[in-house]
């Protein structure tokens, strides 16, 4: 449901295409993960690609997006190879973050895809951080911060709208509204249930959008990241969505009926934008067709990928744990080799 | 070489840093109009104006996470916290991220940011304003911790925490703010981290001082010499990660006996991780068992009285040093 014209058609194809790559991805990655090749926790996005394709479309390249545990699809949408991610996942050293972050720490800093990250509630003081970063350095660049409804119940959500309004950062905050917090529905976790107004009482304006809806979310996140950019402030979007499969692998759904999954999956982000170019002439059946066989060759391609590439070696367990330099040399240890500056560890 | 205050020679150094590099900034509550809740950043706000002296909301997890997030991006945060008891509330930004996004998201970040605070008993706060965590930090792999106990390593050690590129813990010591001490001039003075100062050299037995700590073991082993006639040797770490630990085998080598003092909780202490690296490392030097002093296992209490015997002093440092030497020496002690 969308008052808004598509955009021109290969911008609309494109959304379709990135869409469709991140819904099969996803699918693929569960699958991998009953196989036994993806470790640890795996919150996937089905159901919630409208979502994160029509943001990312509203983010010019050098505006920074971070978002939650659960965003491969934020990744792919950013332009990360997707062999990188699934790799990411496998725990491989060509993983995004050779194999140090999994499922819920992707990073892409070329792609400004600032994270992925595993403490609910914990990302939004980074992207305040960021905010202030542009406005040190008197850029334009603005900051996109997902998070879900459930996080909204944290401190930092109310620490750092505040912050942000104070002190005028471009930041976009968007709460996924997807309708629970693993197995808490919304209106078991929060008192005001219409979250966009959550920001009102920090000075920070709501917005909300179709976040089943492309169109809808990238042409509401627009005009929030204009707002932020240009008019310097803060803005709260709501993104109406909902996950169609379990908050994590493992979840017997037990919150939900089936019949209210059902009546979600009628309005299936992939299904009613593809739909919607076929009635309006953009795309034809075999172009239908066509990019839904290229985005599972490329995830194909992806699993092959990160299957080829090697498990990060012992010897670089130290990595990055600090930024070594003349003043911090090495990784002066206590473990079972001994205490002391590590072999393989000291640059002198 | 200038006498000045341990606070004016933070102030020094933030100042320095900040003229040396525009990326530079301070964050905190209170620091800017007020000048800091223990008069560190007095005069700063007049001299680089709002933009760079910033003064915060009371939301510390929020503030280091934002910190985190400038670090990130090219700028180089200094977070003020008021006291160290205050960065319990900020402990998930500090561990979850400022130590570990480099790590998790393999190597494509740093953060370079530092967090000030200073701890400490004294003042009569009570247990919610006069704790003591270095060990709580320096648990932390990816932190870098500081404690400083002379104007001059406030100083040096400073400087180094803001040039380096990894996040710093730099704990400050509220007793210490008023102290004087010499200070170099050269505004390119530094001091690196992972060196020890040896604060006085003997043979009889290595006393480790952590923070305000290595004053207290720097009074008790004049106190040895003269009434003892025991010479100790008394190393300052000035950081714990990294840490020195070298200077530390090399003294237990010559000395053949330690005690280690600090301020914090005797469990899972600094002084219980030093006597594990030394007992591993140096056990065929030791002819005694590593001692330690440490304060009190509660809650810091209010009452004068109290406090006071919460917290090491010369008199258990001495006392725990003699310990080591059973009755020979502590038969020459009349
Ligand atoms: C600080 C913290 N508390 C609890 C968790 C466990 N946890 C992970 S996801 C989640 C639910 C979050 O729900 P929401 O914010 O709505 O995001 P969604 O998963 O629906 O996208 C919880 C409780 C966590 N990761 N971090
Ligand atoms: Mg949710």
């Amino acid at each position: 449901m969308t008052d808004h014209q598509l955009p021109p058609s290969e911008m609309s194809l494109e959304w379709l295409r990135s869409m469709t790559l991140i819904r099969r991805f996803e699918e693929r990655a569960g699958e991998q993960y009953t196989r036994a090749k993806v470790g640890g926790f795996l919150h996937l996005a089905i159901g919630e690609e409208a979502t994160i394709v029509g943001t990312v479309a509203a983010l010019r390249p050098t505006d920074y997006m971070i978002a939650t545990y659960r965003s491969h699809g934020q990744a792919l949408a950013r332009g990360s190879e997707p062999g990188r991610v699934m790799a990411e996942l496998f725990g491989r050293v060509d993983g995004l973050c050779r194999g140090r972050g999994g499922s819920m720490h992707m990073f892409d800093l070329q792609r400004r895809f600032m994270g992925g990250f595993g403490i609910v509630g914990g990302n939004l003081p980074l992207a305040a951080g960021f905010g202030l970063t542009s406005d040190y350095l008197d850029s334009d660049d603005a900051t996109l911060c997902q998070f879900g409804d459930g996080a909204s119940n944290q401190g930092t959500f109310g620490e750092t709208l505040n912050l942000a309004a104070l002190w005028s950062l471009p930041v976009v905050f968007m709460v996924t509204n997807n309708q629970f917090g693993m197995g808490t529905s919304l209106e078991r976790h929060s008192a005001q249930t219409d979250l966009q107004r959550k920001g009102e009482g920090f000075g920070v304006p709501g917005l909300e959008c179709d976040g089943m809806d492309v169109v809808d979310t990238w042409a509401v996140t627009t005009e929030a990241l204009r707002i932020a950019r240009e008019e310097r402030q803060p803005v709260l979007v709501e993104a109406l969505n909902y996950r169609f499969r379990g908050h994590s692998i493992a979840d017997p759904e037990d919150y939900r009926s089936e019949e209210e999954v059902l009546e979600w999956s009628k309005r299936d982000p992939l299904v009613t934008f593809g739909d919607r170019l076929v009635a309006e002439g953009v795309l034809s059946d075999e172009q239908r067709e066509a990019i839904d066989l290229e985005a599972i060759e490329t995830v194909d391609a992806a699993v092959a990928f990160a299957d080829a590439s090697p498990e990060p070696e012992p010897s670089s367990l130290y990595d990055d744990v600090y930024v070594l330099s003349d003043q911090v040399r090495g990784w002066y240890s206590a473990d079972h080799r001994g205490a002391g500056l590590q072999k393989g560890e000291d640059l002198s | 070489m200038a006498e000045m205050r341990y606070r004016e020679a933070l102030n020094q150094a933030l100042a320095e840093e900040l003229e040396r590099d525009p990326n530079v900034y301070l964050m905190g509550q209170d620091i800017s109009v007020f000048g800091g809740a223990f008069k560190v950043t007095e005069g700063l706000l007049d001299r680089f104006g709002e933009k760079r002296i910033r003064d915060t909301p009371i939301s510390e997890n929020t503030i280091v996470g934002l910190g985190v997030g400038s670090a990130m991006t090219g700028l180089r945060p200094v977070i003020e916290l008021m006291t160290i008891n205050f960065s319990l509330l900020a402990l998930d930004q500090i561990i979850n991220h400022a130590a570990h996004v480099r790590y998790m998201f393999g190597g494509q970040v740093s953060v370079p940011l530092v967090v000030r605070m200073p701890q400490g008993a004294g003042h009569q706060l009570g247990p919610t304003h006069s704790h003591s965590f270095e060990a709580l930090y320096l648990h932390v792999p990816g932190l870098l911790v500081a404690v400083p106990s002379t104007a001059a390593d406030a100083k040096g050690l400073l400087k180094t925490a803001i040039r380096d590129d990894n996040p710093v813990i730099f704990i400050e010591h509220e007793t210490l703010y008023g102290q004087r001490g010499e200070v170099p001039d050269d505004p390119d003075f530094t001091i690196p981290f992972g060196l020890a100062a040896v604060r006085r050299e003997g043979s009889d037995v290595t006393l480790i001082g952590i923070s305000r700590m290595a004053q207290t073991a720097e009074r008790a082993a004049e106190q040895l010499a003269t009434e003892h006639g025991i010479e100790a040797e008394v190393i300052d770490p000035r950081t714990l990660r990294p840490l020195d630990l070298d200077t530390i085998l090399e003294s237990v080598a010559k000395t053949n006996r330690c005690v280690i003092v600090e301020e914090g909780w005797p469990h899972g202490g600094v002084g219980a991780n030093f006597a594990a690296l030394i007992q591993e490392q140096g056990f065929d030097d030791l002819d005694a068992p590593v001692g330690r002093v440490t304060g009190v296992d509660a809650p810091m209490p209010y009452a004068k009285s109290l406090e006071q015997i919460s917290f090491p002093h010369e008199e258990q440092v001495i006392e725990a040093t003699l310990a080591l030497f059973g009755d020979r020496k502590r038969a020459s002690r009349g």
